[in-house]
């Protein structure tokens, strides 16, 4: 697999359908390419986030341990989508694990790589912060709507 | 020390300085008649005289001088015209040969006597940095004190051989032959005596001037060698300061200060010298004018013409020398004054504090009575304090940084001295104590101890090397050389110690000998919390695998069960290396030569230009393809990078050309875009990035099968045709042997890691551990950890893991009283507490001061001691 191919694949991704060719393939170039099997694992809740990852092919479940120890799936990540930037922008280890939920291939972008993405390309910078907001605003949706219905409960 | 260089000589070569005077003495009577011979042989068998009658002439006769009644000794043999001159010329020869043999053993004499005061005079001074107290070394700069042992005393070991004998033989030869010269003609004597006189009196004049200078000259090379050292020292922080000019212009300055003063010395030296030669050649007219005359006024004959010139030219070489000895000596003079000058103190250890013996165990307890301890600069640390320490308790000094407990810690270790007050060891002054109670019995560990550019090993070692105790295995004729190098060490006033003795106090470990040493060093460091430490240099180090067979077989066992569990785990971490197969993971150049490469020959950044590889790049087809791969890379590379500023973090991390040389492969590609040949460099350039290039890290896309293949090819013709010479110079990779240039961790992984296997890191960590703890390899590679080499001053340690052995070495020496001052400073809190904890449960019933940093717990002590603004708060 030749970043040639990467660099096809992250095209098709919003974030970087507009960014100029060198730049695709000096980000393809600077990461690392990631392959899993169903069931492999990404990266572990708890550990230091140390990468972004950006799913070129397959998918994956974002998992969280719950207070009884069982997991949950919380979330669904489906190809050309960034995951894991959260926990390399608050310096914090992960909050939660990424499995694979088929054969799923990744790029590894390394904390360094992707700050600098972040200072050279304010486009992508500005796209990841809409989509903080937009997840920010579901969440918040979430919250109201839970809320709601816990007061609902309790009437 | 003498202050005076002749005293010196004198008081340590007397008995060898008479020697070679007497030898002198003895030669000078062979020196005189070799000047008289050509006299006798000019005047009698080659001008005929005394054979006008065609008689015989008695030579070789011996008769006392007619004041001594003028008996005859000798008889003599009655010679005619042709036999005496082959009889006096053969009597020449025999005196040149003579005479020779006289200069060539007085050389070797004297030559013996410089070396030995040399090396005496070195061993003193290195001695007296020895006795120094520490406090008084803060003055001088390392580099110079080297520069004045290695280099500025050099010259006087020379000087030392002429002190007495040059001034004896030159000045006896001097007057022979002026002697000689009167004998033949008074006017010619007092000819050649006036122009002596005249370069004895002028010639020192001049040179005054060169000899001041040549003090300059030492003075500032010695300051240039003490700020070389210091640039050295301070490599890392003149560039982190941005310095490097200020320091170029500080050196430019200096070497332009030595510059003038050395040209400024060459040029009143060979003013001196030509003034010198034209003396010495004016001499010759006076002789052939004057002495002219007299022969032919038949008052001078030919005869002793042509010995007063002979002895004439012998004449100027002394004197010369002569001239050059007076130099030479105030020169030394200079030199001696001013090295031992820089040597002094006025306080020195006396040398029996460091007398050996084994030192009984301490006894009583520390008291310390108004005891006043002040820094540098005067300011106290503590004010007139009295405490007392048991040596067998454990004691915690408390108090808030600065304010006192340091200083207390120093004071009882005798690491600093108290201006008042006294400081007694079991009713004894601390002070008066030899050195091998307090160096032995009490371990201090300060914050900056200073560690050894040995090994881990032997710097661990370090405290229990105090004095000899064993001698070293040896029978025969090595004793008797041991024997003679130790009288030899004797006759130079050198240590009686040797070197190649065994120094270990084994028992201070609990062992009596070599075994069980490693075990025991892993116990303590495991104390001072460096097991994991030592364990990574272990993995990361390597061996040499005939000196221990049997840990690099364990080792490819641990290599055959570690493929073993790779294999079973659901993914690959590690690409095995094979002979038969491409390795993924690993460059291009690593592929062709499936090897280490052992020094410079092969070394990744010469692949490219080695004459071998070119060769078989060459004859394998190769070369063309490699040459496109490294223009895809160039290409590429300056596509991607050409956008980014030069200091972009990138270029270090992940880029094939360096951010400087962007421009120049830009130029290269254009070029080659224009279809024009690239230059011999230009290919190695290209053809170094393909060596460098690996299609998994990588991931050009440049690589395919085909060329994989030609690869591999090409690396079987490449070991075919290595000639056996160059064979030395790689360890290939063998799934059957351990390879020698490479890490134990290397050798056990076998193998490249393969990029973008998720976790590879962690996962190949899990299974390594595993088959280590399975083959119970840890002493194994404990054992090549200990022989981790520290660094020039450690600092191939980081300062965490140099606090941490220097803990360790004072356990090692099982001290009495181990005092703890502020050692562990740059750990973490907790690390320290756990640290400190284990020592202190290791050392149950043994003294303990430990000093407490802000924040740490007492309870665990027996007493603590707590100090404020230089005086106690609470406790003792």
């Amino acid at each position: 697999m030749s970043i040639v191919e990467d660099v096809e694949a992250l095209r098709r991704i919003p974030y970087f359908a507009t960014m100029d060719s060198a730049k695709l393939k000096l980000l393809a170039f600077t990461s690392t390419r990631v392959q899993l099997a169903q069931g492999g694992v990404l990266c572990r809740e708890g550990e230091p986030g140390d990468a972004a990852y950006i799913v070129l092919e397959g998918e994956a479940d974002i998992v969280v341990s719950a207070e009884d120890g069982r997991d949950v799936v919380v979330a669904h990540v489906p190809r050309n989508t960034f995951i894991g930037e959260m926990a390399v922008l608050r310096n914090a280890p992960r909050t939660a694990t990424v499995v694979a939920s088929s054969g799923l291939v990744a790029l590894k972008v390394s904390k360094d790589a992707f700050f600098q993405l972040l200072r050279d390309q304010p486009a992508f910078a500005m796209e990841l912060m809409r989509e903080l907001a937009e997840r920010l605003d579901d969440t918040t949706v979430q919250l109201r709507d839970a809320r709601a219905r816990l007061a609902a409960l309790g009437a | 020390m003498e202050r005076r260089l002749f005293t010196y000589i004198w008081r340590h070569s007397f008995g060898e300085q008479l020697a070679v005077l007497g030898v002198i003495l003895a030669s000078l009577p062979f020196y005189f008649l070799a000047l008289n011979l050509p006299k006798l042989i000019v005047n009698g068998p080659i001008q005929g005289g005394g054979f006008e009658d065609g008689a015989a002439r008695t030579y070789f006769q011996l008769a006392l001088p007619d004041w001594l009644g003028g008996a005859i000794v000798l008889d003599g043999v009655d010679l005619d015209r042709m036999s005496a001159l082959f009889a006096l010329s053969f009597s020449f020869l025999a005196l040149v040969c003579i005479n020779g043999l006289f200069k060539y053993r007085i050389n070797v004499m004297k030559g013996r006597m410089g070396e030995r005061l040399l090396r005496r005079l070195r061993y003193e001074l290195v001695d007296r940095v020895l006795r120094f107290y520490p406090a008084r070394l803060k003055r001088s700069k390392p580099a110079e004190i080297a520069s004045m042992v290695k280099d500025e005393v050099e010259p006087l070991g020379g000087f030392v051989g002429e002190a007495f004998a040059t001034p004896a033989y030159l000045g006896g030869q001097a007057l022979t032959a002026v002697t000689f010269i009167v004998l033949q003609n008074p006017l010619l004597g007092a000819i050649a005596v006036g122009i002596v006189s005249i370069q004895a009196f002028v010639i020192p004049y001049l040179r005054k001037p060169i000899l001041a200078l040549g003090r300059q000259r030492q003075l500032t090379a010695r300051e240039l060698s003490g700020r070389v050292g210091e640039i050295v020292d301070a490599a890392a922080d003149i560039q982190a300061n941005d310095t490097s000019n200020w320091e170029r212009a500080d050196i430019t300055r200096r070497l332009g200060k030595i510059y003038d003063i050395r040209f400024e010395i060459y040029r009143r030296k060979f003013f001196v010298k030509f003034l010198n030669n034209f003396l010495a050649q004016v001499t010759p007219f006076f002789f052939y004018a004057v002495g002219g005359y007299f022969a032919i006024r038949g008052e001078l004959s030919i005869g002793q013409l042509v010995a007063v010139i002979a002895a004439y030219k012998d004449l100027p070489g002394p004197i010369k020398e002569l001239l050059d000895w007076y130099l030479e000596k105030q020169d030394a003079q200079i030199k001696y004054e001013q090295v031992v000058e820089q040597f002094r103190a006025d306080r020195l250890i006396e040398p029996t504090a460091h007398a050996p013996g084994e030192p009984p165990p301490l006894k009583g307890e520390i008291e310390v009575r108004e005891a006043t301890v002040a820094d540098d600069t005067g300011a106290r640390l503590l004010d007139a304090v009295s405490f007392v320490v048991p040596t067998g308790r454990h004691v915690a000094f408390a108090g808030p940084p600065g304010g006192g407990k340091e200083a207390a810690a120093a004071l009882i270790a005798r690491q600093m001295a108290a201006r008042s007050g006294t400081v007694t060891l079991g009713g004894q002054p601390l002070e008066a104590l030899p050195q091998s109670i307090t160096g032995r019995r009490i371990a201090y560990v300060g914050q900056d101890s200073y560690l050894f550019g040995l090994s881990l090993r032997d710097n661990l070692l370090y405290g229990l090397r105090n004095e000899p105790r064993k001698p070293r295995a040896c029978d025969g004729r090595a004793l008797s050389l041991a024997e003679a190098r130790a009288a030899e060490d004797a006759r130079a006033g050198n240590a009686p110690y040797d070197a190649e003795a065994e120094w270990l106090h084994y028992p201070a470990l609990g062992i009596d000998g070599p075994d069980g040493l490693d075990a025991a060093l892993m116990r303590l460091i495991a104390l001072a919390g460096l097991e994991a430490d030592v364990f990574r240099f272990g993995l990361q180090g390597g061996f040499d695998p005939d000196e221990a067979p049997a840990v690099a077989e364990r080792l490819l066992a641990a290599r055959r069960l570690f493929k073993e569990r790779e294999m079973s785990s659901d993914h690959d971490v590690v690409e095995p290396f094979d002979e038969a197969l491409y390795n993924d993971q690993a460059t291009i150049g690593q592929n062709l030569l499936f090897g280490v490469a052992i020094g410079q020959t092969f070394a990744p950044q010469n692949l490219a230009q080695n004459r071998l590889v070119s060769q078989l790049l060459d004859d394998t087809g190769l070369d063309k393809p490699l040459f496109t791969l490294g223009r895809g890379i160039a290409e590429t590379m300056v596509e991607i990078f050409r956008g980014l500023p030069a200091e972009h973090p990138f270029f270090a991390q992940y880029s094939f050309i360096a951010a400087a040389d962007l421009p120049l492969y830009e130029t290269l590609l254009a070029r080659l875009e224009a279809g024009q040949k690239p230059t011999p460099d230009q290919r190695v350039k290209l053809l170094s990035l393909a060596f460098a290039y690996s299609e998994a890290r990588h991931r050009l896309g440049l690589l395919d099968d085909s060329m994989r293949s030609m690869l591999l090819a090409a690396r079987h013709l490449f070991h075919e045709r290595l000639p056996q010479h160059e064979r030395a110079k790689i360890a290939f990779y063998d799934a059957d042997a351990y390879n020698e240039a490479a890490s134990v961790e290397d050798n056990i992984l076998f193998g490249r890691v393969v990029y973008g296997a998720p976790n590879a890191q962690a996962r190949i960590e899990a299974i390594l551990m595993e088959v280590i703890a399975e083959l119970g390899l840890k002493d194994d590679i404990a054992r090549i950890g200990l022989g981790f080499a520290c660094g020039a001053a450690g600092k191939r340690l980081t300062p965490s893991q140099r606090q941490r052995v220097a803990l360790a070495r004072a356990l090692v020496k099982d001290p009495d009283l181990l005092v703890v001052n502020g050692a562990l400073a740059v750990l973490d809190a907790a690390t320290q507490s756990e640290i400190m904890k284990r020592v202190l449960a290791a050392r149950t019933g043994r003294g303990v001061v430990w000093t407490l940093a802000p924040g740490q717990d007492g309870a665990l002590f027996d007493t603590v001691v707590t100090f404020e603004g230089g005086r106690l708060a609470a406790g003792a």
